[in-house]
This record gives structure tokens, C-alpha cells and sequence, in this order.
């Protein structure tokens, strides 16, 4: 948000203000910090803290990139739930005047509200997030049927983009830090049930181990947050199903 | 922590209990509408193979689930993890099927 394109004629003194409160710190120490912004018609939680960097006090660190819910990048914590920033508005979640903006919960803080993503990355490549391929380029391409189950279930939950919301929402992540999380989960999921993929063993093991999705107490929170309105649950109670017949059978 | 073995020992003994707290709680307050006193419902269940089985079966189930759920819920409230985890599931389990198994020796014994 620049100056310009402010939509309040009122003069900075007559503007309404909101009072923001914003963690400040990282993992070792941090405190919230008073800021009075502003009030727009048009405002999302993403421009109050670039109006804070701005005008109050630049050394604010965080983390954004598109500002169109497309990079999921720029989640935080807004009144205690995990957002993305940049679709949220600040009408919609305003608190009498006041807004409570910190890091996202359940990982590592590196400076104010920008966290260390690194560990649930490192989970998505545990949980054998990755495709494995079973031909090569010079092979015809395979046609999918886009109506079969297997491709359906995994068209459900293929729209993740990594923004950690989810993550950020899992009481178990919480008390169980080894756990792989919805969003590695949903990820293995949608693995699974891609016919074109040839790890299917080597990935029911990997979400059967001690971080893995047997952990869930499908609590729901990564379906009641996830931005984009996907259903870890689901995918998670999937892969319970499929490793239980996969050990009934020996296969793991 | 929670594996896929552990998880399915847990869930298929909870397939267990389900029909035997329903059988259990049905079949008690039939016997006690009945009007039969303790005496009488234990002459029945003394030496019957079937009740035996029943309430054996019953305490090797809840041993089991009961020792997984304790578990989770120490490791992630308690902290405790490893070796020490392990042996209190394995302790848990073990004394509660002691317990039990001393009931039903004396219902069916």
C-alpha cells in the first residue's frame, strides 16, 4: 500500500486509527509492540504491516511475494489464527479497534513475523512428497483418466501451495514435533493415487514412521484454516487406511 | 512415535470392544432386571467357557488399548519419549492385564 493510493481524504489527524499490536523478536526473546495505523476502506492485514515498515518503524521484518494468495509466502498469525496476509481484511477480522499480527505458530522464529520454513519443507521431502517417475522422456505420454477415484482424490488435494497455514493451525504439530503435518501428508496423498507415480512403497513407509500420519487425532484445524479450502483430513485418514492394509498384507 | 502397528493394534481392538461393552452392559442389566443376585450370576459364570473367553478377550483388548492411548498421551503432554515411553506402554499394559485377568478368574474360575 503507497500514500497514493490511500482512498481516505481525511489529513493523517483525522484519520481513524486501529490499535495493532505485532510481535517483535525471535525464538530467544520477543515482546509485542504498540503501532496506531491508519484505518482504509480496502485494507488487508499485508498492508498494515507494510504501512507499519513504512511509516513507523522499517526495521519490521516479514515475508511476502505475490500479494495475490498465489506464493504463500506471507501467512502469519492474525488475532491468535493462522491467515494469509495478503487475502485477509482487516474489516473482517478486526477486534473492537484493535489487531494482534505474529509469526506463524508451530516453527522457529527468525525475526519478527518472518519464521524458518525450513523444517516443514524438510517434512514434505520426508513424507516422500517428491514424484517418482516411472518412465522417461522419451516415452509416450500415458493419458490420465481425470474421472477415475484415484485421480480424483488426488485433484482434491493437489491445490496445496505450501503457505503452512495448516501447519501452523495442528495442535499435534504442537506437542509432537516430529510430526510430519498436514501439509507433507496431503502431499503424499495426492502422490499416491497419481498413477503416473512409481513410489507408492517407499511412501507408505515413510508416513508410517514415528512423525507420521498414524500420529493425527483429526482434530480438523488444517480444514478449518486452510486458505484454499483443501482437507488434509481426509488425505491424512487416506493414508491411515492404506498403511493399515499395507501392513495387514506385510507390505510395510 | 504412534506407528502404523501400534495404530492398527489400537484400532482393531477397539473393533473388539465396541460389541463387548454392548454384550456387557446389555447382558448385566438383563441379569439384574432378572432379579438374579450375585450368587446366581456367578453360579452361571463359573466354569462357563464361553464367559471365560468373553471377558478374557475383553481384558486382553483393553490392555492393549488402553497401554497405546496412555502412551500417546504421556509422550505428547509428559514429554516422555524413548526407552522410558516404551516402558511405561509395556508396563501399563502388562498390569492392567494382570488386573484383569485376576477378575475374570474370579467370575469364571
Amino acid at each position: 500500500m503507497t500514500d497514493s493510493a490511500n482512498s481516505s481524504n481525511d489529513t493523517p489527524s483525522t484519520r481513524p486509527m486501529m490499535e495493532v499490536t505485532v510481535f517483535r523478536g525471535d525464538d530467544s526473546a520477543g515482546s509485542y509492540q504498540r503501532f496506531d495505523v491508519p484505518r482504509e476502506d480496502n485494507q488487508t492485514i499485508l498492508d498494515v504491516v507494510t504501512w507499519i515498515q513504512r511509516h513507523a518503524d522499517p526495521s519490521l521484518t516479514y515475508r511476502f511475494a505475490c500479494r495475490v494468495g498465489m506464493c504463500g509466502s506471507c501467512a502469519m498469525m492474525v488475532n491468535g489464527k493462522p491467515r494469509w496476509t495478503c487475502r485477509t481484511h482487516v474489516k473482517r477480522v478486526l477486534i473492537g479497534n484493535r489487531i494482534e499480527i505474529a509469526p506463524l505458530r508451530n516453527l522457529p522464529v527468525i525475526k519478527d513475523l518472518a519464521t524458518d520454513m525450513t523444517e516443514f519443507f524438510e517434512k514434505w521431502d520426508r513424507a516422500e512428497g517428491k514424484f517418482h517417475p516411472t518412465l522417461t522422456r522419451n516415452d509416450d505420454i500415458v493419458p490420465v483418466n481425470p474421472e477415475s477415484a484415484e485421480r480424483q482424490a488426488a485433484s482434491a488435494g493437489i491445490e496445496c501451495i505450501n503457505c503452512g497455514v495448516c501447519y501452523a493451525a495442528c495442535d499435534t504439530v504442537e506437542k509432537n514435533p516430529a510430526y510430519l503435518g498436514p501439509a507433507a501428508l496431503n502431499r503424499a496423498w495426492t502422490l499416491i493415487n497419481d498413477e503416473r507415480d512409481g513410489g507408492r512403497e517407499v511412501r507408505l513407509k515413510a508416513v508410517s514412521g514415528d512423525g507420521g500420519c498414524h500420529n493425527c487425532h483429526s482434530q480438523q484445524g488444517c480444514l478449518s484454516y486452510c486458505p484454499n479450502e483443501l482437507n488434509p483430513t481426509l488425505s491424512i485418514a487416506g493414508l491411515k487406511r492404506t498403511t493399515a492394509v499395507a501392513a495387514l498384507k506385510g507390505e510395510i | 512415535m504412534l506407528g502404523a502397528k501400534l495404530y492398527l493394534a489400537q484400532r482393531l481392538t477397539a473393533l473388539l470392544m465396541a460389541p463387548f461393552v454392548v454384550i456387557h452392559l446389555a447382558v448385566m442389566i438383563y441379569a439384574v432386571r432378572g432379579g438374579l443376585d450375585a450368587a446366581e450370576i456367578l453360579g452361571r459364570t463359573q466354569g462357563s467357557l464361553w464367559w471365560g473367553s468373553f471377558y478374557g478377550l475383553f481384558v486382553v483388548a483393553v490392555s492393549i488399548h488402553a497401554a497405546i492411548g496412555l502412551r500417546v498421551i504421556v509422550f505428547e503432554y509428559l514429554k516422555l519419549s524413548g526407552v522410558a515411553l516404551e516402558a511405561l506402554m509395556w508396563f501399563v499394559g502388562v498390569v492392567l492385564l494382570l488386573l484383569g485377568m485376576r477378575a475374570v478368574f474370579a467370575v469364571v474360575g
